[in-house]
């Protein structure tokens, strides 16, 4: 078992370094910096414009390889290089990565939970109204993009907070800026801001994992050894939950390694219709602004978020599944 | 029984057996949600194709005596700030989300189905490149990269976007056509065709891909919808389909910034786009459905 971990996990680290050294390169040859300094009145004389380019090792004279190697040696010390406006990239992600995070953990943890829990259910009282509801509605919502449904959210949130008087959720920002008041303030205020992006993210993800789960636990319900299980006098509930339900939940922690990369663009969807200051919006800007080392590190931070969801999907299945721990 | 009596029941038989394709499509067309797919998707098609000579508009003309105009008479579902009539950049953006979700759902399978079955069927090296070129893949940000080769797609170039989308949505499904191709290579018509000399390409090509069609023309249903989906988001950040040219995620992504004061400038476009994808989607489900011989839904 810590021997077939250890081999996936040297596998992922080759992976990300391949992904990496692509996506900078890629953004190298493809991104031109050199365009932020041209067309400006009065023009800026070519040897400033090459010193600055140098000096944020983007200048475009300089060989692809050797920009590369000049970043790649500077990664290796845990340094992401500068940004087009010549700020750190590693403390501009710091800030940007913990919102990210921050907002994908919270969505993640409640449309997997949820999802499953619907799923489940749905599956047990298959074809009752409950199952029909779940399956028309999940239907629905998977007909609706993420830039859709962060907009409609956005106009019911106004009409909700209008028809109110007072602001319940806000509809732009992480946190209200300058706000006073002691710890619960501010809590209070952030979840405020969290709800809208919060649904955005996750309802999207409770319609996919609750078809999936939904369609696995069929698939279980029907076994034998469910049937072993209750001929044996355990309790129904006890053999849902303890037997179909872990059976069941496999195939959805493995499904659940692939939906993460998709997440990560139904963030930045969400990020940007209720202006969050994350990664997302970062990216977006860095690709209009020629920023080069700003999407080469976001590039490898989504590498090792896939990444580390796939090794936690691995733990996981080890953890429900005893023949992939004795093997 | 004699043996011309034998052979009569035969023949018998024969005429009675309908053929694949009839009872695939008797058992689609007898669900429900297929039917409300199928008729929900041809509307579409006819609307983003023919609807376009019923408006007075063009998608490129601007009405100057009419900006930010509330559906009428003469704009049926409104203008833009800009003066453009709504009906006709919403039934251009669909044609061309349209085309772009076939052309993707198509390429991405049929890539799908030829590496899955060349890794599956010769194994060793050759599966063991394809299976990490497809983790490579997978792994990379296929946004990020899209979005960084979006000035490439400007003037007319979407088919190298079509291409460029494929490219990142086959990979799940090559996973799938592996496993099956390794399970279909141990039967005995490939084996017949391996001893006669059918060379491997061909037996691929022949034997192995059409018998796993179902599991593919399902796939391709829901990759067309996942496609549009995507080149939605892409375009909604102004780097899928590039202007002057109009796609529903950049109508979109003009349209929420006045949704607020002037719902028909999101609504139509978003509500076309939502109709769309859920009629595909119901399509792909009850095609599964009625490939599938041990479903009981349909007749």
């Amino acid at each position: 078992m810590a021997g077939f971990l250890f081999r996936r996990l040297v596998n992922y680290v080759v992976l990300t370094f391949v992904a990496t050294s692509l996506a900078y390169m890629l953004a190298a040859s493809a991104l031109s910096p050199r365009a932020n300094y041209l067309g400006r009145n009065p023009p800026l004389p070519a040897a400033a414009i090459d010193a600055r380019l140098d000096e944020l090792n983007l200048n475009d004279k300089t060989p692809l390889l050797e920009r590369y190697g000049t970043w790649v040696s500077g990664v290796a010390h845990g340094d992401f290089g500068l940004t087009v406006q010549g700020d750190s990239v590693n403390e501009d992600l710091k800030r940007r990565a913990g919102v990210t995070f921050r907002l994908i953990i919270i969505g993640v943890f409640f449309g997997s939970f949820l999802g499953v829990a619907i799923g489940a259910y749905a599956a047990v009282k298959q074809y009752g109204w409950f199952d029909r509801l779940t399956t028309v509605a999940s239907f629905f919502v998977l007909a609706v993009p993420t830039v859709v449904l962060a907009t409609i959210l956005v106009i019911l949130g106004t009409q909700f907070n209008n028809l109110l008087g007072i602001p319940v959720v806000y509809v732009s920002g992480e946190a209200t800026p300058g706000l006073t008041g002691g710890f619960f303030a501010h809590l209070l205020d952030r979840v405020q801001h969290l709800i809208l992006p919060t649904i955005s993210l996750s309802i999207g993800l409770i319609a996919t994992f609750s078809r999936y789960q939904r369609n696995m636990m069929l698939d279980v319900l029907g076994a034998d050894f469910i049937r072993t299980a209750m001929a044996k006098g355990m309790s129904r509930r006890a053999a849902l939950t303890k037997h179909a339900l872990r059976t069941a939940l496999i195939p959805a922690v493995t499904y659940f390694a692939f939906t993460f990369g998709s997440l990560l663009v139904g963030a930045t969807i969400t990020e940007k219709v209720f202006n969050w200051p994350g990664l997302g919006q970062q990216l977006v800007n860095s690709i209009t602004t020629n920023d080069v080392n700003t999407v080469a590190a976001i590039a490898f931070l989504t590498a090792i978020a896939v990444l580390f969801a796939s090794l936690l999907a691995d733990l996981l299945t080890a953890a429900l599944d005893p023949r992939v721990r004795v093997s | 029984m004699t043996l011309a009596e034998e052979e009569m029941a035969e023949e018998l038989e024969a005429v009675q057996v309908p053929s694949r394709f009839r009872v695939v499509a008797r058992r689609f067309f007898g669900m429900r949600q297929g039917l409300i797919g199928f008729v929900l998707l041809a509307l579409m098609f006819v609307l983003a194709f023919f609807g376009p000579l019923l408006g007075h508009w063009s998608y490129t003309d601007k009405d100057f005596t009419a900006f930010l105009a509330p559906p009428s008479a003469s704009h049926w579902w409104g203008t833009l700030q800009t003066g453009a009539d709504v009906y006709a950049l919403t039934l251009r953006g669909m044609q061309k989300s349209l085309l772009v979700g076939l052309l993707v759902g198509v390429i991405s399978t049929a890539i799908a189905a030829v590496v899955g079955a060349f890794g599956g069927y010769f194994l060793g090296w050759t599966d063991r490149v394809l299976q990490w070129v497809v983790s490579l893949l997978l792994v990379l940000p296929s946004f990020l990269i899209l979005a960084i080769m979006s000035p490439l797609f400007s003037g007319g170039a979407w088919v190298l976007f079509v291409i460029m989308l494929a490219l990142f949505m086959w990979m799940i499904t090559s996973r799938v056509v592996r496993g099956l191709t390794i399970s279909i290579k141990e039967r005995e018509f490939v084996a017949a065709a391996r001893f006669m000399g059918v060379p491997a390409w061909k037996i691929i090509f022949q034997h192995i891909i059409p018998n796993m069609s179902s599991l593919l023309i399902v796939d391709a249903t829901l990759n067309v919808s996942a496609a549009i989906l995507t080149e939605t988001v892409l375009s909604y950040f102004g780097f899928g389909i590039q202007p002057p040219d109009v796609s529903l995620g950049s109508l979109i992504a003009d349209g929420s910034k006045t949704a607020t004061y002037a719902p028909w400038t999101f609504w139509f476009a978003a509500g076309v786009l939502v109709v769309t994808v859920l009629a595909v989607n119901l399509i792909g489900d009850s095609l599964r459905d009625a490939f599938d011989p041990t479903s009981k839904r349909g007749k």
